[in-house]
């Protein structure tokens, strides 16, 4: 067993009760350098990890205990390229938020590297587990500090409002999990995913493990933001500090879409199969990308603009699982992967203009963003390549998409996912135009308006070192830009996704210790239709910036009849993002309860 | 949404969820019919392979220890976070208010009280992996012992008696230990979190192997965790009594 | 009955919610998500649970007794855990609504729209 496997999660939950205990007495920049040391520890060893998996599985018992004739007595982590990858991506945002947030949040002194050390630990423990009830307690570890430090700003409602619907909306979703994990422990006497996937196959699905899958798979599409388990998202990114955004957006939401698929495929494959679930998934996703979208353009809050594009984004990856195929799989590692970083950059872009300008609002930034030209090239570079322009990663985690849908005959999905990207990302776009480059009207009355006192950002009277924030931004950006010319990138995500999704013989491999032989790297290259659809939403997303930015410059006429159809559908989504948090529950449960419904009726 | 829509939305989807339970529940083994392998083989195996006679301690400190060292640092980050949320932006002494109580018989019963549980809850951890006990309970009634403190009227000497320094260095110790036990495993080639000490006899003190080490370690964890909490929830409470005395 | 402690598990975990769904003040809020946690512990030791079985402790009777199912009691330990920590940090984000937002009914606290 790789020695190196536990260390992810081992150093940093060690570096924080270190910090904690002897914080006190040691220099005020211990604690923070400190951090810093551990989580660029994380990430070496995380890289290590992901060439170390690439023949075969890493997998590591707990306490040394092997499993007895296929039943699995201790905790076991399983390492693929595809799940060492988001500890690589966890411990890389992490990293630059604690570079960005140097001195930043000086008041509460050792408590934020502290916490945010606990969440790299619990998200890297997340994205190895191999046990079920391990990966719950590693999704509480990661639940519990975000609401913490989502409620950083706390002397303001926003950030309070935002923290309380983040807690109770996803302390729900954990209830959910609990029980589905109930329920399958009764079934299968098994923790271990693979065991438990093993003690499944063959069976068929009856109600039980329905519902259990209902049950986790809506949990886990609670912490990631599918709709309608998404209202929480949007309020708690819109309020968090931005270094906590930047972990957040980047990387927790997709850690729940990456649970889905590591659950259905090792776990429920066996039983429940592909081609019925399939066409609920994907409708979920679409769902979720359209919506997300769609709210995204209302918005003149840059951080709650962004908090919809990584929802639309949400989407188009859990589409990417959805497809239940190798391909589709593989798309949604590489789109987890480089749309991560991006995102990250983004949020980086957005707090170096809230702390040059102290304002986070769209119009109130028109033109001023001139003085801050990185932030303005990041935010470009980012939401071009979110919006799917060739060669960059989302484009090639689109084209694996793409392909896979096409070849199962779910030819409609492709333009539906094209136009999310350009809702998303040409919102963006606008944004950047307005900002940076003062174009389009100062006002504009459709946009929704983010009260004053949801400003959590800490008091700033210090100049800080202008390098320490764009570094950061300049480095997440060029690195996610840069994955898409790792050489073979596509092909290492298929062969990885090819061993997820061959549910026996990882079973034998996590059970029995018997490692399949290496497969070779199967060649990709995007088809044209992906590159046709890439080019199209990539140009799609500059032509709806400009409609955002120009809106008013179309004939009257035009505009009456399109205010008169939208109206009423965007007053109705406006209305139905309240801030209440009983709303929120009540849309989650009719979530599970529709999500139920409707794989009960496809399986039956 | 108004609250009648939410109830109406709500209502249908409670409907629904009920319905969705009811039928999993169809498919469980009768209540008292389980039958799964892991914990028979557990209870058959751990006395014997760990030397412990309370096999649910093998389970949260051997067997499964990983996830014990996650929840243990949940317990760690959510008292972070509270004091995070609970902190005031000048970083003054927090006012301490004068004892309310003014019973002289109280205040002996409570602190002797506190003893008394003080003993009770390190009973507890101790015994734990022998009959039902372990870290977290034992801790619980430890911090248990310190509120007494603090409830039998003595709100100063409580404040005393835990400084944040020093319940700081025990929280981190408390959870540090358990990381660093499990990497001593890594550091001589076995896996981490693997077993090392002798075992000894089960039912005697002196058993389990690591078991007691992990155990303590989880006991001053939780016990320093839960003081800490109940000093930030205390000094909300100061800071409340202090502004209704005290005119604006 | 053979299936009622699952039932009442059930039946816990959904009046819990609905509480949570029409709740107008947040300690009410706080003690309706402990209670719908608490199905999950009826849940989880209802699942191990085996007839005539003792405690899977073997200090006074013999190894071998029939016990019921230790992993669902350490389970149900961390889950007790979890808990209690999201309780305590809801509690202390309700102590700021009332200090700085004058408000605890959730319904009142809302400054974000749309």
């Amino acid at each position: 067993m790789d020695v190196l496997v536990p260390l992810p999660v081992a150093i940093p939950l060690l570096s924080a009760a270190v910090v904690t205990a002897i914080g006190h007495w040691c220099g005020r920049r211990f604690d923070d350098l400190i951090a810093i040391g551990a989580t660029a520890a994380t990430l070496v060893i995380s890289l290590l990890l992901v060439f170390r998996s690439n023949e075969h599985e890493l997998v590591y018992w707990f306490g040394g205990w092997r499993p007895r004739d296929g039943v699995a007595l201790g905790i076991s982590f399983t390492v693929d390229p595809g799940s060492a990858a988001v500890a690589t991506l966890v411990s890389t945002l992490a990293l630059a938020a604690l570079v960005f947030s140097w001195r930043y949040f000086d008041e509460v002194g050792k408590l934020f590297p502290v916490l945010m050390l606990l969440f790299v630990g619990a998200m890297c423990g997340f994205a190895l587990a191999g046990d079920l009830f391990n990966l719950f307690v590693w999704f509480e570890l990661m639940s519990v500090v975000a609401y913490a430090l989502t409620g950083y700003g706390v002397e303001h409602a926003g950030p309070l409002e935002g923290a309380i619907n983040f807690a109770v909306t996803n302390t729900v979703g954990s209830f959910c999990i609990l029980f589905g994990i109930g329920f399958l422990y009764a079934r299968t006497g098994a923790l271990n995913l693979a065991q438990i996937g093993e003690a499944l196959a063959g069976h068929r699905a009856d109600g039980l493990v329905i519902v259990a899958f209902t049950l986790l798979v809506g949990g886990f599409m609670t912490k990631a933001g599918a709709v309608p388990f998404h209202f929480w998202l949007s309020d708690a990114y819109a309020v968090a500090p931005i270094p906590v955004c930047i972990l957040l957006a980047g990387v927790m939401s997709d850690l729940g879409l990456h649970a889905v698929g590591r659950i259905y495929w090792t776990a429920f494959s066996g039983t429940l199969s592909a081609g019925d679930i399939r066409p609920v998934l994907v409708g979920f996703g679409l769902v979720t990308a359209i919506v997300g979208g769609f709210m995204c353009f209302l918005q003149r809050d840059l951080k709650r603009m962004l908090a919809f594009a990584t929802i639309s984004n949400i989407g188009s990856v859990l589409v990417g699982i959805a497809l239940l195929t190798r391909s589709g799989l593989a798309g949604s590692i590489v789109y987890l992967n480089t749309n991560g970083l991006l995102r990250g950059a983004a949020f980086v872009a957005v707090g170096i203009l809230v702390r040059r300008f102290k304002s986070g609002d769209e119009l109130d930034l028109r033109g001023r963003g001139r003085r801050a030209p990185i932030a303005g090239a990041v935010l470009v570079a980012a939401a071009l390549a979110l919006a799917l322009l060739p060669p960059f990663g989302p484009f090639l985690a689109n084209a694996l998409v793409v392909d896979s849908a096409i070849a199962l005959g779910y030819g409609w999905v492709p333009p539906l996912l094209a136009l999310a990207a350009v809702l998303s990302a040409g919102t963006i776009l606008r944004a950047a135009g307005r900002i940076f480059g003062g174009l389009g009207a100062g006002e504009d009355p459709l946009l929704s308006h983010e009260p004053e006192e949801s400003q959590a950002e800490p008091d700033d009277d210090r100049r800080v070192s202008p390098p320490l924030m764009w570094i950061p931004a300049g480095a997440l950006a060029v690195v996610g830009l840069g994955l898409a010319f790792v050489p073979e990138l596509a092909g290492h995500a298929l062969r990885d996704a090819g061993r997820v999704v061959d549910r026996s013989s990882h079973a034998r491999e996590v059970l029995g210790g018997v490692a399949p032989p290496a497969a070779p790297i199967p060649p990709y290259s995007p088809s044209a239709t992906a590159y046709a659809y890439g080019i199209a939403s990539a140009g799609g997303a500059l032509a709806f910036a400009a409609f955002g930015l120009y809106r008013r410059r179309l004939p009257i006429s035009l505009r009456r009849a399109a205010a008169r159809a939208a109206a009423g559908p965007v007053a109705g989504l406006k209305e139905l993002h309240s801030g209440v948090v009983g709303d929120y529950v009540a849309w989650l449960t009719a979530g599970v309860a529709l999500l139920g419904g409707l794989v009960a009726v496809v399986v039956r | 949404m108004s609250r009648r829509a939410r109830l109406t939305l709500f209502g249908l989807a409670a409907a629904g969820l009920a319905a969705l339970l009811l039928w999993s529940i169809t498919g469980l083994p009768k209540f008292g019919d389980y039958h799964g392998a892991y914990g028979k083989i557990l209870n058959k195996a751990a006395p014997k392979e760990r030397q412990t006679s309370n096999v649910v301690a093998a389970v949260v400190f051997d067997y499964r220890g990983f996830d014990t060292m996650g929840e243990e640092f949940i317990l760690f980050g959510a008292v972070m976070g509270v004091a995070m949320l609970l902190r005031e932006p000048r970083e003054d002494e927090a006012p301490v208010p004068e004892d309310p109580v003014r019973s002289d018989a109280l205040r002996a019963f409570g602190i002797s009280f506190a003893g008394a549980t003080l003993v009770l809850g390190l009973w507890i951890v101790a015994h734990g992996y022998v009959t039902p006990g372990g870290g977290f309970q034992g801790g619980v009634i430890l911090a248990a012992a310190f509120l007494l403190v603090s409830l039998a009227g003595s709100y100063r000497p409580y404040r005393r008696l835990t400084p944040v320094p020093i319940v700081d260095f025990a929280e981190g110790t408390g959870a540090g230990a358990y990381v660093v036990i499990g990497l001593c495993a890594l550091l001589i080639g076995d896996a981490f979190l693997h077993n090392l000490l002798p075992y000894g006899v089960a039912g005697k003190l002196s058993s389990g192997g690591s078991i007691p080490l992990l155990n303590w370690a989880s006991a001053l964890e939780v016990t320093a965790a839960f003081v800490l909490l109940f000093n930030e929830f205390l000094s909300e409470r100061a800071i409340m009594i202090d502004s209704t005395r005290r005119p604006p | 009955m053979s299936y009622l402690p699952f039932v009442l598990a059930a039946w816990i975990f959904v009046v819990g919610i609905f509480g949570i769904v029409r709740s107008r003040h947040y300690i009410h809020l706080v003690v309706c998500l402990s209670l719908t946690q608490s199905s999950t512990y009826v849940l989880l030791l209802s699942i191990g649970y085996v007839k005539h079985g003792g405690a899977p402790i073997f200090k006074d009777v013999p190894q071998g007794t029939r016990a019921v199912d230790p992993v669902v009691q350490a389970l149900t330990l961390t889950d007790i855990v979890v808990s209690v920590t999201v309780a305590a940090l809801v509690l202390a984000l309700a102590i700021q609504a009332k200090k700085h937002a004058k408000t605890m009914n959730p319904d009142e606290l809302r400054p974000v729209r749309g």
